[in-house]
């Protein structure tokens, strides 16, 4: 991680506590992936637990629940964390490997950090599953997932393009996008119980 | 100044010749038009003639292994070996995907594409598209086929990922691998002409399998005769682009060898496909319309029974 731990500030002093800088630090870059400009914050700060934080959200809410497991349900908690976090160090060696000069936990605070938009769909979708089920229900989880992944792929390419050797940059964004593809295929297809 | 008769004209024999007797001397080669620049070694040429000899690869083998071996200099454990498996531009990728859609009887889509620089990124990328690309289809067009079925429960069926992935995966690994061991030995044996390198061969069958992404995707239709034309338009274009690409390599060998060869690559090629076709796509049924409630039971009973 970027930043240490350290002690926390003793009670009494001005300076703020260094849970709540890193708070701020986490809150920052969700801001920037919300409205993706090219600035270099995320790159310059990188930090691993906003990921952290949005592929355990994810995995709690993509996890079928245990009483009809076995026959081949939605995936587990250990396969949707295994699944983002393989396929982030996948993708970051794969750019990596083509010539990217970007470095690995960079590339890893990026595309985790991108993942936001696709958790708030989870999120939405959850929502509007406790409504009736039918096409019209389908039909609006369809359109959420639909823009939280053209987000989620504006937003990565703005941070991670520039990294990349000009004739190399499709090579290096596809895996993203598929990436990306597959996560929202697993948020759409969310069937509760 | 010398007499006219004593002018003569002096044959200048290959490069190679003149190096030789002449150590002193410099030799100039002019490379042909369709040498890829970026990827050659400074190896003087005699003639620029590889395009004559896309087909049978004739003087060229061995300068491309020898250049093959040129380029991977660095030790094994360093990052820098596994970057030159992935120097390859964008539009050189898709030039070899094309190459590998529309296979022209005559060309060598390792000679004509690859050139010696086979990478990994194709085959690894293609195969994991084609890992989704069937998982998805699949369940998709499980879901479609049950759909209106009071008694389907809609599942999605996470699990054949894993499996689909562990198939394609060994596939392209380990065919290349079983069908370069065995060039090899035959190799020892009868003098063919044309090698291919374990790279190439695992680059030849990864960019082979991307003609099977759009037709999963195509799966979904629910037709029986519609699926089992397009098994046979994506074998013959891949088949054909595997054959075509391993048939001079085994040419010069035992006349009956050389075509069981070409047959096993093709049969396992078909054996994937339909095996995929099989296992990811229930078999749509004739008639999936629920107005009795006896033909549900059965169809279920019958999608169950598979």
């Amino acid at each position: 991680m970027a930043k240490a731990a350290e002690s926390s500030g003793e009670p009494g002093t001005t300076s703020p506590r260094p849970l709540m800088r890193d708070l701020k630090a986490v809150g920052k870059k969700f801001m920037h992936v919300l409205y993706p400009r090219k600035s270099n914050t995320l790159l310059r700060d990188w930090d691993l637990w906003g990921p952290l934080i949005l592929c355990v959200t994810l995995a709690l809410m993509l996890q079928r629940s245990s009483v009809d497991s076995e026959k081949d349900g939605g995936p587990q908690f250990a396969e949707v964390f295994v699944i983002v976090w393989f396929g982030a160090v996948t993708i970051t060696l794969n750019s990596k490997l083509l010539g990217g000069n970007i470095s690995f936990f960079q590339s890893l605070c990026v595309l985790g950090y991108c993942i936001l938009p696709l958790t708030v769909a989870m999120l939405v979708c959850r929502l509007v599953l406790l409504a009736e089920q039918g096409p019209i229900n389908f039909m609006v989880r369809l359109f959420v997932v639909i823009v939280m992944f053209t987000w989620s792929i504006v937003a990565s390419t703005a941070f991670l393009a520039d990294s990349q050797p000009p004739n190399r940059k499709a090579l290096a964004i596809y895996p993203v996008f598929l990436f990306y593809f597959v996560i929202s295929w697993m948020i759409l297809t969310f069937t509760p119980q | 100044m010398a007499a006219v008769g004593d002018l003569q004209f002096e044959e200048f024999g290959n490069a190679a010749a003149t190096a030789a007797e002449n150590p002193g001397a410099t030799t100039i080669s002019i490379e042909g038009p369709g040498e890829s620049p970026a990827h050659q070694a400074g190896l003087p040429r005699g003639s620029g003639g590889e395009e004559d000899d896309e087909l049978l690869g004739n003087d060229d083998s061995d300068k491309t292994e020898l250049l093959a071996g040129q380029k991977k200099s660095s030790p094994f454990w360093t990052f820098e070996y596994y970057q030159t498996f992935f120097d390859v531009d964008t539009y050189q990728v898709f030039d070899r995907i094309k190459g590998s859609l529309l296979p022209i009887p005559g060309k060598n889509f390792v000679r004509l594409y690859i050139r010696s620089n086979p990478d990994l990124y194709g085959p690894f990328w293609i195969c994991a598209t084609l890992v989704f690309a069937i998982a998805i289809s699949g369940n998709l067009s499980n879901f479609l086929i049950h759909l209106g079925e009071k008694t389907y429960h809609y599942v999605p069926e996470f699990r054949k990922v894993s499996i689909a992935a562990t198939i394609i995966y060994a596939y392209a690994w380990l065919v290349p691998l079983a069908l370069w061991g065995f060039l090899m030995w035959r190799n020892s044996k009868v003098m063919n002409i044309v090698s291919y390198s374990f790279l190439e061969i695992v680059c030849v069958y990864g960019y082979s399998l991307f003609i099977y992404i759009p037709t999963a995707v195509l799966w979904i239709i629910p037709q029986k005769a519609v699926r089992w034309i397009l098994v046979m338009i994506a074998l013959g274009v891949s088949g054909s682009v595997l054959a075509m690409t391993f048939w001079p390599a085994v040419r010069e060998d035992n006349r009956r060898i050389a075509l069981a060869t070409i047959v096993t690559i093709v049969l396992l090629h078909t054996l994937l496909s339909v095996g995929c076709l099989a296992y990811f796509f229930d078999a749509p049924e004739m008639d999936h319309l629920p107005t009795a409630t006896a033909a549900p039971n059965q169809t279920v009973a019958a999608a169950k029974a598979r």
